[in-house]
């Protein structure tokens, strides 16, 4: 039999992937550039006897499918940059009451309205201090639409793993490309699923007591156990403490258990690394052009590489440090400000080496706006 | 249907924050505050078991037993 | 069971003040769900944020304690996801139609087959008495320092307008009716609300020197009468209390399993 080869866009890909991973619930409202996955899933969901809610806001949506989760779904909801502002509350709530989801936020120009139907990548920052309160979360991202399976496939499985909510960081152009995908055999990619108490009926159930490798196995709403969920700062048993014993551990916890995992949560691909001075750092559909830029100047033997990265938070700083050591330059292509460059420049021995190739006028950043900045740095003249 | 007849009152002083809405809306006149603002039965033959102190009672801190 | 059997009771005393409604709703609603002899694990009780919403950590069912103003759209995921399970989301009059108010419609427009309780002591208790939009107008809050100049929702007319097919009014003083009411919410299939009118003596009452807690209760006795009486034709201003509205409509889960039903079947 034939491999399975399907043509479709990036927010395509990413609800092929959602499915292949077991998402049964989803809730979302419908925003550019990320309506699509809506679309879709309205369709698909209720073919293999899952649930797709259009709530009246974002904000609900987030709300309805952490509730969900709570029952033992498998969770998404997808937005943009507005809709996605409105979310930070309740993605905080599921950051600190630790519950399973998945949000997709298919990036568009902002602040604000901005423009909904270009590019950007200026919600790096915001997937990491979006919702108020110290803590860590997981935001992925991918340059294609191979890729986009595969992170959103990990965006489940980290999911679960950890009780966290995770974040796809997508953005317009890859969103909405069209490209050839092809659909992993059912099997093929590894699957997380929920860790459920093996505790008994009757015996004390704790959902906040972590087990000895750190995982804190749940129990579905409805089951046997009853409990107590709350955004509230909350003891062992999910009631409120205000304890500052109780208050310490746990805040620690909630940053600790990805931040002390930097390292194997950083997903990220290498092109050229080896022996490369300049080294170019990109991610999502800049990588793209990234990439160009690489193999085209490398045909001309000069010693380009780039690290894409796919894990932007927790920022891969050891990954970056290392691949980073002993380069020339180091150029961050992204379409924003210097969002990540800011991460970079606290990763690496030799900040003042790292330089910016963007662009923020709503443009996908083409090769010739990379080569621009590449030839200043290497004293060409642009 | 014959009329319910007193047991006892039970009352969880621990509970009682004093808020006097059992003693104000007894129909009978039965409790009263002592001087800790915790409810008290003065008048238990007056009862008529009506509950309406139980139910009202925010605190669940007064309960009327009756005889089987 | 006693109603002591649904309590967390290593939590009582509760948090709440002195002659404040809600414990009184809390039981209530818990005499209701033990009348209709509901079994624990069937329960999930979804609550906002504020004084009411404290209900879910003192009650022994699935709880979840959520953020201000979301829990019908909490509650609605978890319905849709476990159409099987009893869901009952106690909210306090700010929750519900201020920060809460688009989710409340909305969850009234869908039918979901869920039970809102509306806790309306016509105050923000948690943050310390300021004014709510279920205050009413001349009103002294902490936030109305020269009294209220908002006109107030009416839950009841609100929600018939929202398309909810079960609304009821009941107060804190008619205990026995307010559970009588919140059994029938709780079977009635669709979304019910019951808007429960209680009492706050330590900000509304103080602040309007309406007196304290027995006082406030009685105030509710002296105010309202059933739907339809004859003194409300003599005396139009006393609030009505009863069942308004009790009427079959299609319930959300219900009608998504049939979407589900024509998806499978290949048909669209």
């Amino acid at each position: 039999m034939g491999k399975n080869v399907k043509f479709l866009q990036g927010n395509e890909a990413c609800v092929e992937a959602a499915l292949y991973a077991g998402l049964d619930f989803y809730a979302g409202y419908p925003i550019t550039p990320s309506t699509e996955i809506a679309e879709h899933l309205a369709y698909r969901l209720p073919q293999i006897g899952g649930k797709f809610l259009q709530m009246e806001d974002e904000i609900a949506s987030i709300c309805a499918i952490i509730g969900a989760s709570l029952t033992g779904r498998k969770v998404m909801t997808a937005t943009s940059g507005p809709g996605f502002s409105l979310m930070q509350e309740a993605l905080g709530y599921a950051v600190m009451a630790e519950i399973p989801c998945v949000i997709v936020d298919v990036q568009r120009g902002g602040p604000s309205t901005g423009i909904p139907t270009h590019v950007s990548q200026g919600d790096v920052n915001q997937a990491r201090w979006g919702t108020h309160g110290d803590h860590a979360i997981i935001a992925l991202t991918a340059s294609n639409h191979q890729d986009v399976f595969a992170i959103t496939v990990e965006a489940f499985n980290l999911s679960e793993t950890y009780r966290t909510p995770v974040i796809l960081l997508f953005d317009e152009v890859v969103a909405h490309m069209r490209e050839r995908l092809v659909m992993p055999e059912p099997g093929e990619v590894q699957l997380v699923e929920r860790l459920r108490t093996s505790v008994k009926e009757g015996v004390d159930y704790h959902p906040y007591l972590p087990r000895e490798d750190g995982r804190l196995p749940m129990s579905d709403f409805g089951g046997v156990h009853r409990y107590n969920v709350t955004g509230l700062v909350h003891d062992m048993w999910g009631f409120p403490s205000t304890e500052p014993r109780v208050v310490h551990a746990l805040l620690r916890h909630l940053v600790d258990k990805l931040e002390n995992r930097t390292n194997e949560l950083a997903r990220f691909k290498e092109f050229f690394l080896e022996d490369a001075e300049i080294i170019l750092i990109s991610y999502g559909s800049s990588a793209r052009s990234a990439l160009h830029v690489v193999e085209e100047r490398r045909q001309r033997g000069e010693r380009l590489g780039l690290l894409e990265l796919q894990t932007l938070w927790p920022f891969p700083r050891d990954v970056v440090r290392n691949r980073c050591a002993g380069t020339k330059a180091v150029v961050v292509v992204e379409m924003n400000m210097g969002q990540v460059m800011q991460s970079v420049k606290l990763a690496v021995e030799h900040p003042e080496r790292v330089f910016l190739a963007n662009r923020i006028d709503s443009v996908f950043i083409t090769p010739a706006d990379i080569i621009n900045i590449l030839r200043i740095i290497q004293g060409k003249g642009v | 249907m014959a009329k319910p007849k007193l047991k006892q009152h039970h009352i969880n002083r621990d509970w009682c924050k004093g808020c006097g809405i059992c003693v104000e809306l007894c129909p009978k006149n039965v409790l009263e505050l002592d001087d800790q603002d915790k409810v008290v039965v003065v008048r238990p033959q007056d009862c008529i078991c009506c509950r309406l102190c139980e139910l009202r009672c925010p605190d669940f801190a007064i309960e009327v037993e009756t005889q089987e | 069971m006693a109603v002591k059997d649904y309590l967390r009771e290593r939590f009582f005393p509760h948090l709440w003040c002195p002659g404040c409604g809600h414990g009184e709703v809390l039981g209530g609603l818990i005499r209701a769900i033990e009348n209709l002899g509901l079994s624990k694990n069937e329960i999930v009780m979804v609550s906002g944020i504020g004084c009411s919403s404290r209900i879910t950590g003192y009650v022994d069912f699935h709880t979840m304690h959520t953020i201000h103003g979301r829990a019908l759209a909490f509650a609605t995921g978890v319905k849709l996801a476990r159409p099987e399970l009893k869901i009952i989301v106690p909210m306090g009059d700010g929750d519900a139609l201020a920060i809460g108010g688009n989710h409340f419609i909305h969850a009234a427009r869908r039918n979901v087959d869920m039970t809102a309780i509306v806790m309306n002591n016509r105050i923000y208790g948690m943050t310390g008495g300021q004014f709510s939009p279920l205050s009413g107008s001349n009103i002294s809050a902490s936030t109305a320092p020269y009294r209220t100049i908002d006109k107030s929702f009416d839950v009841v007319e609100l929600s018939k307008a929202a398309g909810a097919t079960f609304v009821a009014r009941a107060t804190s003083y008619h205990a026995q009716q307010m559970t009588e009411v919140i059994e029938k919410a709780i079977l009635h299939k669709g979304f019910s609300v019951v808007e429960v009118l209680t009492q706050c003596p330590t900000y509304f009452g103080r602040k309007n020197k309406i007196g304290d807690a027995p006082e406030m209760i009685k105030w509710f006795k002296d105010h309202t009468t059933p739907i339809g009486s004859k003194a409300k034709q003599e005396h139009p201003e006393l609030i009505e209390r009863g069942i308004f509205v009790q009427q079959e409509g299609p319930e959300y889960c219900e009608e998504y399993q049939k979407i589900v039903e024509r998806a499978m079947k290949g048909r669209s």
